[in-house]
């Protein structure tokens, strides 16, 4: 049987720097991979840290890692040794099925951004297989917008509203919250179009609140969890909710199963 | 049908065991206990017999025999790892019946929860379990309202009577340690009654983190831990880095046992943190094992052996919290909103 523990050596083959705090290391992986499934990423002698796919190449994942923790700080410094260890995919991740042929909503929040990217992605290169495509993101400040390249090339295909906490007196940017931009999205179907949300608590409740004013159905409504997953494979106790582990039932839940979950 | 043995019987039977097998089994540790000087029974591999605590409860139970306190899993260079080796060869434990539950709990998260797990299985496959049978219930046991009084899948059960054990082998492999002793047709006992009684709501839902029954744990409880720790069915885990030395490149992943009581269990990178109360630490807890595991495998987590109640340094009592969980679905309703 496989020891689902000892990580695996994965090359470093990119580092994409957004911020100084935000990097996007690109993975060597061969495998079957999701948007929104995560890795186990790990440096000897510091640890462990879940880290969300934010995108998937041939032959390569990408995952971008926020300088927060001790484990990631020291990627961070250390990084420089050319490989990582990793271990996964873990979790549920997104299915782009559940979005064909339908309007599209996505809202993120700060690194939120992450785990949606490849969703976003798929439906901005492969835009026939969508109705339309919206994307709301906000960031703290311009300084923390990531994926910016991806963003440009997004706005061609599809509705972007970028959000900051921004300067003033620049005009490529919306000031304030993603929530505020819900009202006065323009949706044809109601009961089809499927909004994804991910981002801090708060942000993912306000959201939610606004797309169900709006009028979109709850089961069409995704949202993605973030919790301290350890193990990724239902041992550790670490990220149940309720009679959940997030680590292999989500990250990804449908609202309705989502919105149950009391920690 | 069983086997009616003498005391030195029953010890050579101990002795025959130990030579195929590493016999593990409560045993008293005079002082043992960390935070005071009273003596402690705890797990440990039995040299002699006659070690073999028979007429107490545990305080801890025989849980780390399967999930070591601390357990290396590999060990690591810059460029490469090794799997750690099992630590243990074949075994057999000495447990009681709600503890013969709690291994179908192990199981069930371990084995049986999407992923297999590498380390528990190697050494749950070298394992074998003997019911030291309970005629009597303890005074914290409450195994009969938790449907765990009767054991369930163990190799031997014994019973000490007087001087005699009635030995109930259930292992065909082991009946010929049982060669030219006298058969009796007896059926081990076990407890029918505990003193004390619990009852689980059926309408017990997550609502119930609205009550303000926790409240009170907001204070009582100082979130040390001891609860899971002692709890048979308790199996939460961190993993932690060792270096062997400091400007060295090599060392070891262990995991280590973890309490979802205790600060830090939830902390997720950047500083955010769920269930900063501890009376919301205690509902996420007694949830878990009244409610959650059930909705999720379909029988209750907790065995009712009363542990946590034990040892608690509060005197805080979990079977008191399970009969307040009536009160507390009254007062929030069962409307899940
Ligand atoms: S309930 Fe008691 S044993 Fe458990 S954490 Fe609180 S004080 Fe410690
Ligand atoms: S919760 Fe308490 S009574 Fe229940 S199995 Fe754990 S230690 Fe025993
Ligand atoms: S991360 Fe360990 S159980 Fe989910």
């Amino acid at each position: 049987m496989r020891n689902e523990y000892i990580p695996f050596i994965s090359e470093i083959t990119e580092v994409i720097k957004h911020t100084d705090i935000e990097y996007t290391f690109r993975m060597t992986y061969e495998g079957d991979v999701r948007p929104g499934q995560f890795f186990e990423v790990s440096l000897p002698k510091y640890g462990e840290a879940p880290i969300s796919v934010s995108g998937i190449g041939d032959g390569t994942v990408d995952l971008t890692i926020r300088k927060v923790g001790h484990v990631t700080g020291e990627i961070f410094e250390n990084y420089v040794g050319d490989k990582l260890f990793l271990r996964g995919p873990y979790g549920n991740g997104f299915d782009v099925d559940d979005y064909k042929g339908k309007e599209i909503l996505v809202v993120a929040g700060g690194t939120g951004l992450s785990p949606v990217r490849g969703v976003v992605d798929y439906f901005a290169t492969h835009q026939s297989e969508a109705k339309s495509l919206t994307l709301i993101a906000g960031f703290k400040s311009p300084n923390d917008i990531l994926f910016f390249e991806d963003i440009a090339r997004w706005k061609q295909h599809a509705q972007v509203i970028l959000t900051v906490d921004c300067a003033e007196g620049d005009t490529d940017c919306h000031i304030g919250l993603v929530t505020q931009f819900i009202p006065d999205i323009k949706i044809e179907n109601m009961d089809e179009a499927v909004a994804v949300v991910v981002g801090p608590p708060i942000m993912m409740r306000f959201s939610v609140m606004g797309l169900l004013d709006l009028g979109l159905k709850e089961e069409n409504i995704w949202i993605s969890q973030e919790r301290k997953m350890c193990c990724g494979i239902g041992k550790c106790g670490h990220c149940k909710i309720g009679e959940s582990y997030v680590c292999i039932d989500g990250p990804v839940y449908r609202y309705p199963e989502g919105k149950l979950l009391i920690d | 049908m069983g086997y009616t043995l003498s005391k030195e019987q029953f010890e050579t039977l101990v002795n025959r065991l130990s030579e195929q097998y590493q016999v593990f089994a409560p045993v008293k540790f005079v002082g043992g206990n960390t935070f005071t000087d009273v003596d402690v029974i705890r797990y440990d591999q039995v040299k002699n017999p006659e070690e073999i605590v028979l007429d107490q409860k545990s305080d801890y139970s025989f849980k780390e025999v399967l999930l070591p306190l601390s357990e290396t899993l590999f060990y690591y260079t810059e460029e490469q790892t090794k799997e750690a080796d099992i630590p243990r060869g074949e075994a057999v434990v000495f447990l009681r019946s709600c503890e013969m539950h709690a291994v179908k709990v192990l199981d069930d998260i371990y084995l049986n929860n999407k992923f297999e797990d590498y380390y528990y299985k190697r050494l749950r496959d070298k394992i074998k379990f003997i019911v030291i049978a309970c005629p009597e219930s303890f005074d914290s046991c409450f195994c009969v309202d938790m449907g765990t009084n009767k054991p369930e899948g163990q190799d031997m059960i014994i019973e000490q009577q007087g001087d005699q054990f009635l030995v109930v082998n259930e292992n065909p492999q082991w009946e010929a340690y049982f060669e030219g002793y006298a058969k009796v047709d007896q059926a081990p006992s076990y407890a029918k009654e505990n003193k004390v009684k619990v009852h689980i709501p059926e309408n017990l839902n997550p609502n119930i983190a609205k009550s303000s029954i926790w409240e009170e744990y907001d204070t009582r409880c100082i979130a040390c831990g001891r609860c899971n720790f002692v709890c048979p069915t308790c199996t939460c885990f961190t993993m932690q880095d060792i270096l062997y030395s400091d400007n060295g490149k090599a060392g070891e992943r262990r995991r280590v046992q973890a309490s979802c009581m205790v600060d830090g269990f939830t902390d997720v990178a950047g500083g955010g943190s769920y269930r900063k109360k501890f009376g919301e630490r205690m509902r996420f807890k007694m949830m878990h094992k009244v409610y959650d595991f059930r909705k999720r495998f379909g029988y209750n987590m907790c065995v009712g052996c009363g542990r946590c109640d034990d040892v608690c340094p509060e005197y805080i009592s979990f079977s008191a919290n399970i009969n307040k969980l009536e009160e507390g679905m009254k007062e929030v309703g069962e409307e899940h909103a």
